[in-house]
């Protein structure tokens, strides 16, 4: 089935409300974070546990991988098959970096004796932060299997839609990012 | 949301949001770990940096600026916006707010006395 321009400019639309709903998600987790920070009943607070040389390398991994996936979409555009492969494989190594690094850091807290249950500021950090990890989660499940479709044919207008929509995904997830680097990570290490 | 505009091609477009994200990003983490301001200032200047940097992204990784009209996706956008603040600083309001009246009796009265100016008889 071919997809007109008009009907994916709907479809893009339809996906960007989508994003926006996640947005609110997100915020109601954010004001959850910024009303409970501060209450770590006896336990260790944002300074002691976080590690922010760690920290910045997930997020440079992230940005990057932001970009790339960005390449992937014009190279796509472009019909050159092999350039699609090559951003789309290097969009999914860095985000699986990414969401290692994540899962090591939270196991660390968590070997340390500073699990969720610990304090309501364990609780909304973790939940936070791993809502955002489940959805890097998602978009790497995502990434594997249009890089098989990209790998055996050639781009349909099909592919292009679905490339189309995971890179709006992938940079709201950077940008989600952002303000969990600015506001868990950056204020925590302050405060 | 991608037709070419004059000026930047797309791929130039996503090498210079690339690079500023890039430097927003150090900038607000050396700004941390150097500690050249104080606390309060540091939090203002880094928080205006990473709206900078959402501005950045929206217009160079999301091409917002390139969006036909009547600019649906922009105008949802800001719609969001004002969801977030109104729920983000509506519960840092609220629950500050009930943090304050909802401390034991005599933590309450010690309040009331400091920041009222009411005082017993």
């Amino acid at each position: 089935m071919k997809t007109p321009p008009a009907q994916l400019d709907k479809t893009t639309f339809g996906f960007w409300l989508y994003l926006m709903t996640d947005c609110v998600l997100f915020a109601s987790l954010f004001a959850t974070f910024a009303v409970l920070r501060a209450n770590t009943a006896g336990g260790p607070s944002g300074k002691d546990i976080f590690d922010l040389p760690f920290v910045l390398t997930e997020t440079v991994l992230l940005l990057t991988s932001s970009f790339t996936s960005g390449m992937a979409l014009l190279a796509a555009r472009a019909k050159v098959h092999k350039q699609v492969f090559f951003w789309l494989s290097a969009t999914f190594l860095l985000g699986a970096a990414f969401l290692f690094m994540e899962m090591r850091e939270f196991t660390h807290i968590v070997s340390e004796g500073h699990g969720w249950r610990m304090s309501a500021f364990l609780s909304s950090f973790f939940t936070l932060v791993g809502t955002h990890g489940a959805h890097i989660a998602v978009g790497l499940i995502w990434m594997f299997v249009m890089m098989f479709r990209f790998s055996a044919s050639k781009i349909s207008a099909n592919d292009l839609r679905r490339l189309t929509l995971f890179t709006m995904f992938w940079h709201f997830l950077d940008i989600v990012w952002i303000f969990i680097f600015t506001i868990v990570y950056m204020f925590g290490a302050l405060s | 949301m991608s037709t070419k505009k004059n000026g930047m091609s797309l791929r130039n477009a996503y090498l210079v949001g690339f690079l500023l994200s890039l430097l927003l990003t150090l900038c607000s983490y050396s700004l941390v770990t150097r500690h050249t301001f104080n606390n309060a200032t540091t939090m203002a200047l880094i928080a205006s940096l990473a709206v900078i940097q959402l501005a950045v992204q929206l217009i160079f990784f999301l091409h917002l600026d390139r969006e036909k009209r009547p600019h649906w996706n922009l105008l949802t956008f800001l719609l969001t916006v004002g969801v977030l603040i109104i729920l983000v600083f509506g519960s840092l309001w609220i629950m500050s707010n009930l943090d304050y009246n909802m401390h034991p009796r005599s933590d309450t009265e010690e309040y009331i006395i400091k920041d009222e100016g009411f005082h017993k008889n």
